[in-house]
Order: C-alpha cells, then sequence, then structure tokens
C-alpha cells in the first residue's frame, strides 16, 4: 500500500542543538498511527517539521508519493494536513457552524453567505461523528469534548486527509474520550488517516493501529500495536531491554528499609481531577522521597496537591505541624513546606528583580523589622546563601535573568532554604542545568536531609531518583500503585515498577 | 561581597540605570532653558512651574505603583475632578477637613476600583473604565455643573496658592513627602517588593506566598488617594471645584511613569524616574511658553501637544538605547 506520509531520516537543530537527528515517520492512508516519547524526545518537532511550523535541516518527507515541504501550517493544511492542536485553534466566540465553515462558506447566487446551507451543512459534518447539537449556538458554551469534535469536523471538512492529534485526551473524561475515540474510528472508516500523539499508553491499545516510538531526536521503533504491550512500548521509550527490566523488578521490589525518623507528611487517597486520582504517600524526617513515573503520571499534580495550588477532591493531607490540607501555598509556606517548582521560568524567578530580592521574597515575612525590610539581616542571608551554594554572580544587585540556569536554580533552593522548612518539594530540580551545577545542586539537597530536613523529589532522570531517593513512590495514571526501597535500587527495577500492568504481571 | 558598604549604593544604580534617560533629558533642558530665556531660572518661574506640576506629580506616584504591578488606573482624572468638588465644599471648614475629605474620596474611588479587579477579576482597563465615567458624572451631579468656589476666608487657599519657604510652594513640599514615603514603601517593605514581584510574575509571587491580593488592593487604594489629593491641590490652587477638570490626567500620569522607565507590562519601575518623568513633560509645556514669549515664534496649545508627543517619543527611545548599552555591558 503507497505511503500516505513518509518522513526519513529529519534532521533539525536550534541553535546548534539537535532535537531531531535521525527521525523518520511512515502513515499508511486509513491508519490511527500513534507516536510516542518521553519529554523532549522530539515529538512535537517532528511534526512541526511536517506541518510547516519549522523548516527541516535535512532529510526526506513525501505526501502521496510526491516530495513535500509545507512553507507554513496553511501551506499544510491546503495540502490535506489538519493539526488539532491542545489549544485549539478555534474561535468560542463564534457559533459552532461559523467554525466550521469559516473560509470555505457557502455562498447564494448574489456572492452572500447562504447560512441555511451552512448550518445544514455543519449540522451533517457533526452528525457523522454521531454528534446532535444545535449548531446556531457559540463553540465556547459546549464543553472541551465537543470542541474538539468541532475542530475535527472542520479538518475534515477542508478534505483532510491526515488528522494530527496532539495530547486529545488530556483535557476530556473518560465519556467525552469514548465519543472522541468512536470518531477516531469513523475518521479510520472513511480512510482518513490520524496521527496520534498521547502519554496515556492505555489508550493506544483501544484505537491505534501502529505506533512510532522516538527517543532523543530519533526514531527507535515502529510497532504493530496487536503485536506489542506496555511493557515493550516503555522499554522502547526508555532504551532498555524488556527482558532486563521484568526480570530485575522482580527481585529489587522487596528489599530493607533504611532508619527514618517523624513522620512530617502523609497523603491518604489523594485525588484532585483527572491527573491526580488516587495519591498516597508518607515523608518523614531525614529522608528522600522519590516520586517515581512516566510524564502525565500525576507526579506534578502531587506537588501542588501538597502545596495548596489544587484542591482536594478526595481523600486528606497531614501536613508538618499536624494542620490538613492547605488551601493557599501562604498555608502550606506557613506549615514548614517549600516548593521549587518544574517551570522554573514561569513559577520560581521573577525576572527583573535582582538576586537578592529573589532570593528573599518567601521570607520577607520573617523579615520585617519596624515596618520595613530588615536590611541587614537580609544582606547576611544573602551572604551567606551566596557562599554556601556556591552562587557564582557578579552582584548579589544584579537582575536573576542573567545568571545561568544552574546558577538561578541555586538561587531559588536558597530562596526555600532560608525559610527553613521542614519538607522541601523539588520538581526537576536539575532540569537544563549543566553536570556541574546539577552535582552541587544534589549536594545541597543532601546536605539539607543531612540537617534533618525532608525532601520529596520529582524527576523524570530516573539516574537522579535512584541515586537520591531513600524511597521512591511509583505512580502510574494519576495512582500511587507501589512503594520501592532506596537501598539497592537499580534504575532497571525502578522502570520496571513504573512500566509494572497490574493485571499483567509481568513474566 | 567583598565590599558590603558598595551593596546598598549598586543597589540603587543597578535598579535606577535603566531610568537615566530621564535625568539626561531633563538635565539637557534645564540647561537649555536657562542659557536661553533670561526668567527661566527666576523664583516666579520655579513656584508656579512646581505648584502646577505637584497635581500631575502626585497622580503620576500613585500610577506608577499601579502600573508596577502590571495593572493601570484610568480613572484618576475624574477622580481628582470630583475631590475637587469635594475639597470645596468642605473648605469653609478649614484645610484639614479639606484635605482629608478630598483625599478620603480619592480612597472610595479606588476602592471601588479593587473590588471590581481584585475579589471581581476585571480587567483593570475595563473596571478603573467603569469608574472613570462614573467620577465623570459623579462630578457633575455633585456641582451642578458649575464650579463650586472654595471660601476665601479660610486657611484651605494658602495650601495651593503660598508658599511654604523661598519659591517652594506647600503643594510641592506634600508631594516631596508623598514621594519620599512611597519611595522607602516600595525599595525597603515587603508591601514594595510584592508590588514588583507581582508585576514580574503573579503566577510565582502567589506560589511563594506573597501577599498577592493585599497588594494589589494597595495600589488601587493608593492611587484613588493620589488623585484625590490632586483634586485637592486642584482646587486650593485655582480656587474652585472643577467638574470640568481632569480629561486626559491619565495619559499624563501614564506617559510619566513610562517616561521614567517603569515597564506597562509592570515588574520594573522607580519613583524618583516616575517624579523626573512628570518634571519632563511639564517642563516641555514650560519652555514652549517661553519660546512663545519671546515672539520669534508662536505656537498654538495643539501644537504644543504635537511637541511634547515628540519629545516623549524622543526620550524613550533614548531609554531604550542606554538599556541596551547598559545590558550589553553586563
Amino acid at each position: 500500500m503507497q505511503q500516505l506520509v513518509s518522513m526519513r531520516q529529519v534532521r533539525k537543530s536550534f541553535a546548534g542543538v539537535p532535537a531531531l537527528r535521525d527521525a523518520s515517520l511512515e502513515i499508511v492512508p486509513g491508519e490511527v498511527h500513534a507516536l510516542i516519547g518521553q519529554n523532549g524526545a522530539g515529538k512535537s518537532t517532528l511534526i512541526k517539521c511536517l506541518t510547516g511550523v519549522h523548516r527541516r535541516d535535512g532529510g526526506q518527507v513525501s505526501l502521496s508519493g510526491r516530495e513535500f515541504a509545507a512553507d507554513s501550517p496553511r501551506d499544510a493544511q491546503d495540502s490535506g494536513i489538519a493539526t488539532i492542536y491542545q489549544e485549539l485553534n478555534l474561535v468560542p466566540l463564534r457559533s459552532v457552524t461559523e467554525n466550521i465553515v469559516m473560509g470555505a462558506e457557502p455562498k447564494n447566487r448574489l456572492g452572500l453567505i447562504d447560512w441555511p446551507a451552512a448550518h445544514r451543512r455543519a449540522g451533517e459534518m457533526l452528525s457523522r461523528f454521531g454528534i446532535d447539537i444545535d449548531v446556531r449556538q457559540r463553540l465556547g458554551r459546549y464543553p472541551a469534548a465537543i470542541q474538539q469534535l468541532v475542530a475535527i469536523a472542520r479538518a475534515v471538512s477542508l478534505d483532510a486527509r491526515l488528522v494530527i492529534m496532539d495530547e486529545p485526551t488530556s483535557s476530556l473524561d473518560d465519556r467525552e474520550i469514548e465519543t472522541l475515540f468512536s470518531v477516531v474510528r469513523n475518521l479510520r472508516a472513511e480512510g482518513i488517516s490520524v496521527l496520534y500523539v498521547s502519554h496515556f499508553l492505555d489508550e493506544l491499545f483501544q484505537i491505534c493501529d501502529r505506533v512510532t516510538v522516538m527517543r532523543d531526536g530519533c526514531t527507535v521503533a515502529v510497532r504493530e500495536i496487536a503485536r506489542t504491550d506496555k511493557l515493550g512500548l516503555i522499554a522502547d521509550m526508555l532504551g532498555r531491554d524488556r527482558n532486563e527490566i521484568s526480570a530485575s523488578g522482580m527481585t529489587a521490589l522487596d528489599g530493607p528499609r533504611g532508619e527514618v525518623g517523624a513522620e512530617i507528611l502523609s497523603l491518604g487517597h489523594v485525588a484532585t481531577g483527572r491527573s491526580l486520582r488516587d495519591a498516597s504517600l508518607t515523608v518523614r524526617q531525614g529522608e528522600i522521597v522519590g516520586l517515581g513515573g512516566l510524564l502525565g503520571s500525576g507526579r506534578t499534580e502531587t506537588a501542588r496537591a501538597i502545596f495548596g495550588l489544587d484542591s482536594l477532591k478526595h481523600g486528606e493531607i497531614t501536613l508538618p505541624g499536624g494542620g490538613g490540607a492547605p488551601r493557599s501555598p501562604a498555608d502550606a509556606i506557613a506549615a514548614g513546606i517549600g516548593f521549587v517548582a518544574e517551570d522554573r521560568k514561569a513559577e520560581g524567578i521573577v525576572p527583573d528583580m535582582s538576586v537578592r530580592e529573589n532570593l528573599t521574597l518567601a521570607l520577607l515575612p520573617r523579615l520585617r523589622h519596624a515596618g520595613g525590610i530588615d536590611t541587614r539581616r537580609e544582606r547576611e542571608i544573602v551572604d551567606h546563601f551566596i557562599r554556601a551554594l556556591g552562587i557564582k554572580l557578579a552582584s548579589a544587585d544584579q537582575p536573576i535573568r542573567q545568571l545561568s540556569g544552574g546558577n538561578q536554580q541555586k538561587v531559588l533552593l536558597a530562596r526555600w532554604l532560608a525559610t527553613r522548612p521542614d519538607l522541601l518539594i523539588l520538581d526537576e530540580p536539575t532540569r537544563g542545568v549543566d553536570v556541574g551545577a546539577k552535582r552541587e545542586i544534589q549536594a545541597i539537597i543532601r546536605d539539607f536531609v543531612a540537617d534533618g530536613g525532608a525532601v520529596l523529589l520529582i524527576s523524570s532522570e530516573f539516574e537522579e531518583i535512584v541515586e537520591g531517593a531513600d524511597r521512591v513512590i511509583v505512580m502510574q495514571e494519576g495512582r500511587s500503585v507501589s512503594e520501592l526501597p532506596g537501598e539497592g535500587l537499580t534504575e532497571s527495577a525502578l522502570i520496571a515498577a513504573i512500566a509494572h500492568v497490574p493485571d499483567e504481571v509481568p513474566a | 561581597m567583598a565590599n558590603t558598604d558598595m551593596f546598598d549604593l549598586r543597589g540603587m544604580v543597578g535598579r535606577h540605570a535603566q531610568m537615566s534617560g530621564v535625568w539626561v533629558a531633563l538635565a539637557a533642558m534645564i540647561i537649555f532653558g536657562l542659557l536661553r530665556y533670561e526668567n527661566f531660572g527666576s523664583a516666579y518661574n520655579l513656584g508656579s512651574f512646581l505648584n502646577y506640576n505637584s497635581m500631575f506629580i502626585i497622580i503620576s506616584l500613585g500610577m506608577c505603583f499601579v502600573i508596577m504591578t502590571g495593572g493601570i488606573d484610568l480613572s484618576v482624572g475624574y477622580v481628582a475632578a470630583f475631590t475637587s468638588i469635594v475639597a470645596a465644599y468642605l473648605s469653609p471648614w478649614g484645610i484639614v477637613p479639606a484635605l482629608i475629605g478630598g483625599v478620603a474620596a480619592g480612597v472610595a474611588f479606588g476602592a471601588v476600583n479593587a473590588i471590581l479587579i481584585v475579589p471581581m477579576r476585571l480587567p483593570p482597563f475595563i473596571a478603573t473604565l467603569s469608574t472613570m465615567l462614573a467620577a465623570k458624572g459623579g462630578a457633575l451631579v455633585i456641582s451642578g455643573k458649575q464650579t463650586v468656589a472654595v471660601d476665601w476666608e479660610s486657611s484651605f487657599t494658602k495650601l495651593g496658592m503660598e508658599k511654604a519657604f523661598g519659591p517652594i510652594p506647600w503643594t510641592i513640599v506634600l508631594v516631596a513627602i508623598a514621594a519620599v514615603v512611597l519611595w522607602i514603601i516600595l525599595e525597603r517593605t515587603a508591601l514594595g517588593r510584592t508590588v514588583l514581584a507581582i508585576g514580574g510574575s503573579e503566577e510565582a509571587s502567589g506560589l511563594m506566598g506573597l501577599k498577592v491580593t493585599r497588594a494589589k488592593v494597595f495600589v488601587y487604594l493608593l492611587s484613588g488617594g493620589c488623585a484625590g489629593l490632586a483634586g485637592v491641590f486642584l482646587a486650593s490652587g485655582f480656587g474652585a471645584g472643577q467638574p470640568l477638570e481632569g480629561t486626559g490626567w491619565e495619559l499624563t500620569a501614564i506617559a510619566s511613569v513610562v517616561v521614567g522607565g517603569t515597564l506597562l507590562t509592570g515588574g520594573l519601575g522607580s519613583i524618583p524616574a516616575t517624579v523626573g518623568g512628570a518634571l519632563l513633560l511639564g517642563l516641555v509645556f514650560n519652555l514652549l511658553n517661553f519660546e512663545n514669549g519671546r515672539g520669534t515664534i508662536s505656537l498654538s496649545a495643539y501644537w504644543q501637544m504635537v511637541i511634547r508627543g515628540g519629545v516623549l517619543f524622543a526620550v524613550i527611545l533614548l531609554q531604550a538605547r542606554m538599556n541596551k548599552s547598559a545590558d550589553r555591558a553586563n
């Protein structure tokens, strides 16, 4: 059968850093094709090279057997490639009909838009997917799932041959996902191909025919979904041997347990939404507890719940000092919790403020002196942490945006260490910092724990979890599923636990 | 940090280096004025210049805090018109009740803004546009569409018409005190730092447990209070509450703040540079008046506005250049 899309040996670098090194992707007409990989594997770069957002540096791309290079997303759309982004490119304030027919409105003899025909066509479009809604209503009045389906309807009405869906289910509930899946099956029945990007592996087994696995900018495997399983896909994504994973996983699951202090944090069956359904864990003084899991397993959501950012739908949290679930970050901070967030740029630093000001922001309530800020103590604290953490800078008064990533991260760590917390939550503390700074940051964390602090560590780098954590809570699809002792834990044992599917015990 | 004595000095220079464009421009214009016009440096000109511009400086200071949080306050001009009438009505009881009453009326408008923006989450532009219209209407209602004469017998007009010492009017003394207090709040208190942090990244500020709500409420109350004080100056200096004044004051204040190097997106700003910005904009008019007085050219008020727009543009351009070279030096 002729390929609809064929991408081979695609290369793409950004400012000299390769994002794609040897990526390929082949899609045949009428198949649902999954594209998976860890964060940074190059999935979205590859898609953007296809849809004309990026221009590839090298490699061949063909569409229906002919050489293809889209100059713009519009160009790709005209060639029959429609992309449904997570943030939908629709107009919520206009009617469903307008959103579907926009740019291709039916005209009457006078050259004016024939609205009755437009509504009829929009209604027909949607009924093909089994959706019956009032197409005259504003799009924004309908739930996210319907909006997504309208986006798909629009794509199909523009004669798309390939529909790309980027994490289409991340904002949908279970019933809405079923509707989406039936639409995807309808598309397949009509001979339209779907490229499906998702980190929910279970979904792939429900609707996909084949899957392309990417790692570090390369395509590492293409599999028939019927001939593989979750463990196999995870092994591909992580670049491990599946036998190694399942074998070592069996032995290391029960090991000796280390000495620990008093319990300072406990979560019992905490749920905040679809991404965090049931998490239970405890953290004790003087230990680092790792949260292991794949992207989307609920690690960050667990941290957000503990820090009072998401309200609980179920379950309970006991904070240091015995308090219940915090209602705001201020509550959590008052209870002795610090949170170094994952997205340093958006949630951590205040870019135009000086290093000194950034470092003491969380400490301000305690620096108050005669109505003002006790600048002498502030300087002492800032000097102390700059020295103690080896923060490299020209002056404590230079804007923090001028510092390197590693030094920015140290300032953020210092910000929380200065509040003398009982518990520090670290979400990807060493992402985007160089190797030297990484070691230093890990040493800082170790020192903090040796002084009686406790750490909840979230990291996508299994090595960091294995080396750092005294215990690891394994999370899958919003649930904490098992607990591993840190001592004697190996990377492959951790990966096995992450990949372990409760109802199909690895052989 | 080898030299802790240098710490603060470098801190000040560090934050204000990017705003020095306004000082360069101000110095250039003053030197130009002194060399070209005989009476430019006279005590009379200095006194009347400062007295007239005290209104714009004070609303610019309030505006500066609002803009540093990433917000905007469009209501200041008509709030000042409203409070000038309140002060005029209260003037028979003397200066203190009129002053307090005028400022309190301004704070009340600020409170409405704060309620609309913080708990009700309206965009600041829309919220303050509504209070702007309400203040304008309110000013016409309570004044009966007439200017409201102040009581000339009471002490009230001393504020706007007499000098504190030398050529320095009382209004500018109050403005100077307010500027120093606000400068200290901005640079030396948790509240000031929270204001800057919110403008820099409201999300990060919330995650750090900063009192975001309190700081946002504060800036709108402050801006309302400053507008209230400007209204008191207006009534006192012109001898009447003026329901039709205040048009375009918000834009003058925003321009002063921007010329002072404060980012409209928030997160960066300076009190001295805002004062400098307001002085700069006032000085353009002052110089043009002198130029007209020489008789060589005659510019209408409309042309003066065009020229002021040009100067504003030139200063901002100058600042962008200085910022770029400062960033390169780092």
